[in-house]
């Protein structure tokens, strides 16, 4: 017998491949699918995706949606808006939550139990509970039919604080001991010794404000109803109604709204399982 | 806490004026100083929270179009809630979605977590496959849904028709389209309560695992008696999690089947919005908010109870 298995431990020593591929491949492909058929219906030529039955794949390559997307539509507008308030809301959330995160960690000052207590209880109320009034409050503001009923609502938040306080906590005080033995005062230890080390909770806030104001539909939907001030998202959810059989030009839409967050994700996958596991609510 | 105690003793001590001035004009300014660095974002988070919270309340006790002046009507918004069909069904269709959703989620997280955790090939592609939905906004992935579920031109259907199956209506087929919408929600968000999961199975002790086999458990044996119970404290923050978030359903809905065929997919949050900015009923609508709210905390609470008596301690 030991004779005979002899020749077969070298390759056995190849591992055989796992039978988990038969269980992870087929998920794999089916949580792929809607991603590949986005991509392929939007160069799709447009005959072939109301023609029946449809071809499980195009016959050639067709730009015509993505050219009827920028010349027939306003997305390159709602594109440069869609930036701006993300751009606005991942600056803001940077500096004023981790300024407010590292005051309720290790700034010691009246009112501050009270204040993070209340904070943390903020993230129970749920945002339907504020749309009405906070609707009421940027109609009187001024902020309706404006960028900044998209911007306002994510110029901080609870979780943002949040998130940067637990990661200051975790910081040794020494750090803070050196900065004042050298002579800084709190701004310039926050600013020079602290900040540069929080990079990891910066990016994780960062990513999680980038992804929840560059997806938002509510806000814009209930405060902007100018279309000059629409965002990416709301163009699209408005696309659903005007230009329903237009597939490609939907699906171009949708590239245009999807893919600069895909190659985000492909490009720091790490970080974003990061943001995931922590914030968990889309939008 | 210490330095507070420390400074406050001065003022105890009775007569000596100059140092207890002195200290509490240092520590004012300690405290204004500290403010500069929470005030602004406190401020934002708070003034778009609490207090618009405390307004919604004042709402709800109110008839009010935005308007013609408000008229306070006390607790008439809530009772009329209770005779009120159209909010009965959207409450239906909201616990019809939630059963679903749920469920699927948080076991899709757990079985998804397990497959992943190992290190085999292409693992990397996996997880990104299943990780990369994600990003997709409630916008694209309605546009998604109704491309894929279109009942003549969509894949779904395709293949079934294909296959030789009975096409169906999907999304236009009131029994089908709150599944459907069950279905693209876990799409995107099964990402969360796999990774999760998977960071739970990652912290878990080797020797845990190590102690079963030697005491000669299958595989089996040991993930449901030695790993299931250890991820118990997950499985309920993920249960509590995504049933806040399923009763709270409004972006899909919009972006697929603004509430239809015939109601169907009408929820909670959706007839909230249509009361609020569709029929200018702001009161009413608040109402609703804070009857959604309720639940909410119920819902939490409950499961928290539940999981303590179970001797699962998740908080």
């Amino acid at each position: 017998m030991t004779a005979l298995e002899r020749p077969v431990v070298p390759r056995r020593r190849r591992r055989r491949p796992s039978g988990w591929h038969l269980v992870l491949l087929p998920i794999s492909i089916l949580f792929a699918i809607p991603f590949v058929q986005m991509f392929m219906a939007s160069v799709s030529p447009a005959a072939e995706l109301i023609q029946f039955p449809p071809p499980f794949i195009p016959s050639r390559i067709d730009f015509g949606g993505f050219v009827g997307l920028f010349t027939t539509t306003d997305v390159l507008l709602w594109l440069s808006n869609t930036i701006i308030v993300s751009a606005a809301s991942v600056t803001s959330h940077l500096i004023l939550c981790s300024l407010a995160g590292y005051g309720f960690a290790r700034l010691k000052f009246r009112g501050r139990t009270a204040g993070i207590f209340l904070i943390i209880a903020t993230i129970m109320i749920p945002t339907q509970l504020l749309m009405i009034p906070t609707y009421i409050l940027f109609a009187r503001l001024g902020l309706v039919d404006g960028l900044g009923a998209a911007i306002v609502p994510w110029l901080a938040s609870a979780f943002g604080i949040f998130l940067m306080r637990q990661f200051f906590l975790s910081l040794p005080a020494e750090l803070e001991e050196a900065g004042r033995i050298d002579g800084a005062n709190r701004w310039q230890t926050f600013w020079y010794v602290i900040l540069p080390l929080a990079r990891p909770a910066l990016a994780t806030l960062a990513i999680f404000t980038l992804l929840s104001s560059w997806n938002d539909l509510v806000w814009p939907l209930i405060a902007i109803n100018n279309d000059q001030a629409f965002t990416l998202q709301l163009g699209l959810a408005n696309f659903q109604s005007t230009r329903r059989t237009q597939w490609e030009l939907l699906m171009a839409g949708n590239v245009v709204a999807t893919l600069p967050l895909i190659l985000f994700f492909l490009f720091a996958q790490k970080q974003f399982v990061a943001t995931m596991s922590i914030s968990g609510m889309k939008g | 806490m210490t330095t507070i105690r420390e400074q406050r003793l001065p003022s105890v001590v009775r007569g000596v004026r100059t140092p207890r001035r002195r200290s509490r004009i240092r520590r004012l300014r300690d405290d204004l100083g500290a403010w500069l660095f929470v005030a602004p974002a406190t401020i934002l988070v708070l003034g778009l929270s609490i207090f618009p919270a405390g307004w919604a309340f004042v709402l709800s006790l109110q008839e009010w179009d935005g308007f013609s002046p408000a008229e306070f009507v006390g607790g008439e918004n809530y009772v009329g809630l209770i005779g009120d069909e159209d909010f009965l069904a959207a409450i239906e269709h909201t616990g019809l979605y939630t059963v679903m959703f749920v469920p699927m989620s948080v076991l899709a997280g757990l079985f998804l977590a397990v497959a992943l955790n190992r290190r085999i090939r292409f693992i990397g592609v996996y997880r990104t496959a299943i990780f990369v939905p994600f990003v997709a906004s409630a916008a694209a992935t309605g546009i998604l849904s109704t491309y894929l579920f279109s009942p003549q031109y969509g894949l779904v259907n395709n293949l079934l028709r294909t296959v030789g199956l009975p096409t169906q209506g999907w999304l236009e087929d009131q029994n089908q389209a709150m599944f459907v919408i069950a279905l693209m929600s876990l799409w995107g968000q099964a990402a969360f309560t796999t990774v999760i999961y998977l960071a739970a199975l990652q912290d878990m002790p080797g020797e845990l695992l190590e102690a079963a086999k030697l005491d000669g458990a299958s595989p089996w044996q040991t993930f449901w008696r030695v790993v299931w119970p250890q991820l118990s404290p997950v499985t309920v923050f993920a249960t509590i999690w995504q049933t806040i978030g399923a009763i709270q359903l409004f972006d899909l809905v919009y972006t697929t089947t603004r509430g239809g065929p015939l109601d169907a997919t009408k929820t909670i949050v959706y007839y909230l919005w249509e009361k609020a900015f569709r029929s200018l009923d702001f009161g009413y609508g608040s109402a609703v908010a804070y009857v959604l709210f309720g639940m909410t905390l119920l819902i939490t609470i409950a499961v928290v109870i539940y999981s303590r008596r179970r001797g699962m301690e998740a908080f």
